[in-house]
């Protein structure tokens, strides 16, 4: 006697028929993932192996050491550009620019969006187009015109001058994202509060604002790993201490005085990676879901 | 003293004209209903009064005053508005405040306020909660609070019955009632529904393609229509309109109307100074249609028909008979027990004193 299976609703087949879809499915998703994940990994183990072993077995291959002095080496000793203060510097470079770019550049796509979909004027349509536009233009295109205003403004070289540069990118994005959110509150609200008394700033204070977490979360991580993860700007308008992380990386292999420190360099990479990988970690189900939620269930 | 004056009143979205030449006044205390069919400008003539809108040209007083370019929180108005729009962020009771905050209302007049009103709508145990967190008649019941707590010169809304069931719509339309009749505040309502409209208003306000169709009492506004639209409209089922004539007949005119193969005579109402061979639109209400028992043959304003029954439709507390009438369908009203049978030809009593006449060309009443 067959064990009598539950009901599926669902089951267009018998139960060894869909093993085998489920099999077909899966077992290929587990190899992309796997090779997806496979020099993350690579990263990962070469950080704790000491130099000579790597050299001896080479870098791809299991690890017989453990050390996890490549570590603090990377962070605060390791020799870049002539100093010796390892990575520390050019991270906290990287949160200097990416925090307040991050945050001012959502601020203002907030009121961006909240303006152009709730406050419409003739051309506002227009408008926004041409700044979306800034989502499908290249960062090289910019590079000179940004280099004469950094220029001009005293900033080049500077941590403001690269906050100043991904605010200004940014807001195409955070623009974008806001606005079609805020599109899908009712006007309704908007035009109770109006009879209500309230104002502008009073309305986006108390009906907007308090209404938009989930796309603000989206916004927050979409910029936070965009602009730490940029390496172009980085690399064009800051040089030697002055760096991103992602830009001072680059410093750091090229550094060709002494033999080459793969563990220290896997450290640093992985240091590099971290904020980002973090905030995904925590807030990555925040970012799907405010991407797929509309702003009134 | 008006508590609302329109003069003159027209509207206009890029070249397409939504509202022509409106003339409408409330008297302080009136309940002034706007009723017609989706798209005759109803709920934009609402905005513009309430100064969502804007005026293309015209003039709109609010209480005396002169309001097309004053902000929307300076007319001392209140609104309901069909989707309710409820902030979904705030409690019930910051739902109510926030029109006062904005306003600067201090603290203790704020709670006195919130406590008045959340007792007269009996929503004082919900004043904690979120609006996803209440029913439908129970966000209706907020949005009217946030209305009353103002205590403005006019009330305005919007559709507020169109969101809920049936059976709800009913019962917060005798709670409208009620309240308006406890406040007896000027207030402006737009509906669809014509049963809404005859029920709630003190006067009517009828609209078709953006122009005014007629503004009067209810009774006078669906016992003499101003023309055949407003007469189609108003009231379910509609009025029947059969195109007849003029003709002399027993010694003084008389109305012909033509029944399948021949046609029928009809008393010419009263007072009408219609001339052999002019032609007519005869608009006959459904209830204005019972059996001829031939007792009542005698009266000058009863005429018959004799109509075969085609379809009966009972609701319970009536039957719906459809009739025919050569290419037209005529339908009727019957008490359940004096309902006729599909197929059996009916002697029809047409109350001609409760008939109207309308002009063909104009679709004017006579």
């Amino acid at each position: 006697m067959a064990s009598v299976a539950a009901y599926d609703p669902l089951a267009t087949s018998g139960s060894w028929r869909r093993t085998q879809a489920k099999l077909l499915v899966y077992i290929p998703l587990a190899i992309f993932a796997g090779y997806y994940l496979l020099p993350f990994v690579i990263v990962i183990l070469n950080s704790f192996r000491n130099n000579e072993e790597i050299f001896q077995n080479g870098l791809i291959s299991l690890p017989t050491s453990f050390d996890i002095t490549p570590w603090f080496t990377a962070w605060n000793k390791f020799c870049v550009g002539g100093t010796c203060e390892g990575i520390a510097p050019n991270f906290y470079n990287s949160l200097k620019m990416t925090i307040p770019a991050t945050i001012i550049s959502t601020a203002i796509g907030a009121i961006n969006g909240y303006v152009l979909s709730k406050w419409r004027f003739r051309g506002s349509e227009f408008l926004f187009g041409a700044m979306t536009l800034g989502v499908f233009m290249p960062g090289q295109m910019v590079l000179l015109p940004w280099a004469f205003i950094l220029g001009n403004l005293g900033l080049t070289n500077t941590i403001a001058g690269l906050v100043l540069i991904h605010t200004v990118q940014g807001i195409s994005f955070t623009t974008l994202f806001c606005r079609n959110y805020y599109v899908n509150i009712p006007d309704d609200l908007i035009k109770a509060a109006r009879i209500d008394g309230a104002g502008f700033w009073r309305i986006f204070n108390r009906i907007i604002l308090p209404l938009s977490p989930p796309i603000l979360i989206v916004t927050v991580i979409w910029q936070f790993t965009g602009i730490w993860n940029d390496f172009l700007y980085g690399v064009i308008f800051s040089s030697g201490r002055g760096q991103p992380i992602t830009a001072a990386l680059i410093a750091l292999s090229a550094n060709g005085t002494t033999v080459r420190e793969y563990n220290i360099m896997s450290s640093a990479v992985i240091i590099g990676a971290l904020p980002p990988l973090l905030i995904y970690f925590f807030g990555g189900r925040y970012f799907i879901r405010g991407l797929t939620q509309g702003a009134i269930k | 003293m008006a508590s609302l004056t329109v003069r003159n009143l027209s509207k206009s979205f890029g070249n397409v004209e939504v509202l022509k030449g409106i003339d409408l006044e409330a008297e302080t205390g009136e309940f002034v209903v706007l009723v017609g069919p989706s798209g005759c400008g109803k709920s934009t003539l609402l905005a513009m009064i309430a100064g969502l809108e804007t005026i293309t040209s015209g003039e709109i007083a609010i209480g005396g005053r002169v309001v097309n370019h004053v902000a929307p929180k300076d007319r001392d108005i209140a609104m309901v508005f069909q989707s309710y729009a409820l902030y979904p962020t705030m409690t019930v009771r910051q739902n109510i405040t926030f029109g006062m905050e904005s306003r600067g209302v201090p603290r203790p007049v704020q709670d006195e306020a919130v406590a008045r009103v959340s007792a007269l709508l009996k929503i004082d145990q919900l004043l904690h909660r979120k609006p996803a967190q209440l029913s439908g008649g129970q966000r209706q019941r907020v949005a009217m609070g946030r209305a009353l707590v103002r205590d403005p010169l006019l009330f305005l809304f919007d559709e507020p019955l169109s969101n809920l069931d049936a059976k709800l719509r009913v019962e917060m339309r005798t709670e409208i009632k009620k309240l308006y009749k406890t406040l007896g505040k000027t207030t402006i309502y737009v509906t669809h529904d014509q049963v809404e409209a005859m029920t709630l208003a003190t006067r009517i306000a009828v609209m078709h393609q953006g122009r005014l169709q007629q503004f009067d009492e209810p009774g006078t506004v669906y016992g003499r229509p101003a023309n055949m639209f407003v007469a189609g409209f108003m009231g379910s089922p509609a009025m029947n309109f059969l195109p007849a004539e003029v003709v002399s007949g027993e010694g003084q005119p008389m109305i012909a109307v033509a029944v399948g193969s021949g046609r029928a005579l009809l008393p010419l109402p009263a007072d009408t100074r219609l001339q052999p061979g002019a032609r007519v639109v005869l608009g006959v209400r459904p209830e204005h249609l019972s059996r001829h028992d031939g007792q009542r043959a005698g009266r000058g304003t009863i005429g018959r028909i004799d109509l075969p029954v085609e379809v009966v439709e009972p609701t319970g507390a009536e039957t719906i008979v459809v009739l025919r009438a050569g290419e037209r369908e005529v339908i009727a009203r019957f008490e359940p027990d004096a309902a006729p049978k599909e197929g059996e030809v009916v002697p029809l009593a047409i109350d001609m004193g409760r008939a109207c006449l309308f002009d063909p060309d104009t679709e004017r009443l006579i």
